[in-house]
């Protein structure tokens, strides 16, 4: 099927983490101006060739407030909130504007210092008048993670998923912390472990949920002209979609599908790739049970099937689908919006410059987000080397 | 508080909406659209909206139905019964008001909608059934949480 999108190929020409677990020495800003640098960097550009900015959770107007600090005044710019997942709708609309002619060299970033700042709430403001004050808050709900327990207690529920199967997901995870050297958590981790932290919201425990850090990073994307420039290998983005589906959690249908299903298709529908040809896959592990869902939703598997799926450790080093390959949002670093981080992940992985956690000849990597309150929001990006 | 007698006294129009009752939306715990909702549950009743012309109900109340965009919506009371989908137990300190451990729900009215609750018990299940219940609030409208109901 021709298309705009697939005759004018979109690239991520750069990519770099901000400093990531606890930040004392540098603002959210200074951060992000720093990554920025370096990404543009790696693409032989500097701040002046960025006519697009993407950001969210950069305060109000983040857009406004990031341009201003960089020095930027884009023709194209977008500070939606799409969750932790908002990076991936950012790659998926850059990619849109930039194969139309919009805009040129789109710069995606954003940091967080919810560890130093200890200010991640755990519940929606009461008597603001909102739906969620009206609705949710008076029932004592844990926000997000009582969200995300609703949801792994009615998945276990419908499909006969077993507690051994989440923890499979963050054994997994700590098995590519440990060759990461920036990852958070690098001690040794077992079913056992997972299965005997303290629980917060059944069945989720304290090590089915993610990290709480510090961290950020920076993507730059642009199309075939301006990627020729680049010192590094151009990553060329073969595919994208998303979709959102509720905020409150009473308003979805069915807490065991995730508008993954929907981003999934239409990204793999894109690139023309089936699950079968993902080398990588960088998912969005905000909670163990999270990546079963997604592995289900983008075929990986069939529904209710993915507890058997990652058993004998399919997505550990090693395993057949190297998976959360950075060890993830749950052991090397969640700074309140992971999407960001996956997408540096999978760039690293397809360029083959991932050091000790390198998967051998990996050519198409998967970035899946999500964000919001159980699922609110998902968008996925496939990325492959040209 | 006689605000339902007042209508059938002989007043003039403009003191129909002239009651003692509070009204919920000048306090931030409600907003123009669930007024009524607060309003019943004042009452003790637990009411969602329901479509005249396609008989869907849904709840939070708007001013359309999902179902077939139709505009014609009504409340009506519920049975106040329904069935646990999801259920956790939250032992995170989320309110002074609420010490853990408690038991957060999902449950499907009989009509169709469901409601975020709490369910008051020590034990319960995905599955079980359940029946509306009002947990009073200081300056609040009693909110709907569910008990067990007892099997016959």
């Amino acid at each position: 099927m021709p298309h705009a999108l697939t005759t004018s190929p979109v690239y991520i020409v750069g990519a770099a983490e901000t400093p990531l677990g606890k930040v004392t020495d540098q603002s959210e800003f200074s951060m992000v101006g720093l990554a920025a640098r370096e990404a543009l960097g790696e693409a032989g550009l500097g701040f002046r060739d960025v006519d697009a900015l993407f950001t969210n959770y950069m305060g109000e107007e983040g857009s406004v407030q990031l341009g201003e600090y960089l020095g930027i005044r884009p023709r194209y710019a977008e500070s939606s909130d799409m969750g932790g997942a908002s990076f991936e709708f950012f790659v998926h609309h850059a990619m849109a504007a930039i194969a139309a002619g919009r805009c040129e060299v789109a710069l995606i970033g954003y940091a967080s210092r919810q560890r130093s700042r200890r200010n991640r709430k755990r519940s929606a403001t009461a008597l603001d008048g909102s739906l969620s004050a009206q609705f949710e808050t008076p029932y004592g709900i844990h926000f997000p993670i009582g969200h995300y327990a609703l949801s792994a207690a009615r998945y276990m529920h419908q499909y006969g998923a077993r507690l051994e199967h989440l923890a499979e997901i963050a054994v997994a995870a700590r098995q590519w912390a440990m060759l990461n050297p920036k990852a958070w958590s690098r001690d040794p981790l077992t079913i056992d472990d997972v299965m005997a932290s303290p629980m917060l919201s059944d069945p989720l425990r304290k090590l089915d949920c993610c990290l709480v850090t510090d961290g950020g990073g920076v993507v730059v994307v642009t199309g075939r002209d301006r990627a020729r420039n680049a010192a590094k290998r151009p990553i060329r983005v073969l595919g994208a979609g998303e979709s959102h589906v509720q905020w409150h959690v009473a308003q979805c249908p069915d807490l065991t599908v995730t508008p993954g299903l929907a981003s999934g298709r239409d990204a793999f529908a894109m690139a023309g790739i089936q699950p079968g040809d993902v080398d990588v896959f960088e998912p969005y592990d905000n909670f163990t049970h999270s990546v079963l869902l997604y592995l289900e939703d983008l075929g990986f598997c069939k529904k209710g099937e993915a507890g058997d799926f990652v058993a004998e450790g399919r997505l550990r080093p090693g395993g057949s689908l190297p998976s959360m390959t950075s060890g993830g949002g749950l052991s090397y670093c969640h700074p309140g919006a992971l999407g960001i981080l996956l997408l540096i992940e999978a760039v690293r992985q397809l360029r083959g410059e991932a050091g000790d956690r390198q998967v051998r000849d990996a050519e198409i990597a998967v970035a899946h987000g999500t964000g919001g309150l159980a699922f609110s929001t998902a968008s996925t990006v496939v990325l492959g080397r040209d | 508080m006689a605000p339902v007698a007042l209508l059938f006294l002989p007043l003039p129009l403009w003191c129909l909406a002239v009651t003692d009752k509070p009204n919920y939306s000048d306090l931030g715990a409600a907003d123009p659209t669930t007024e009524p909702f607060w309003q019943a549950c004042a009452e003790g009743r637990l009411i969602v909206q329901r479509c005249t012309a396609c008989g869907a109900h849904q709840f939070y109340p708007r001013p359309f139905c999902l179902a077939c965009e139709g505009t014609t919506l009504s409340w009506v009371e519920c049975r106040g019964t329904g069935t646990i989908y999801s259920l956790t137990t939250m032992r995170l300190p989320v309110d002074p008001q609420l010490p853990p451990p408690y038991l957060l729900a999902l449950v499907d009215l009989d009509e169709g909608p469901r409601l975020l609750t709490n369910i008051e018990a020590a034990t319960a299940a995905i599955g079980d059934r359940v029946r509306v219940a009002w947990r009073q609030r200081d300056g609040l409208p009693p909110l709907p949480i569910f008990v067990p109901l007892r099997q016959p």
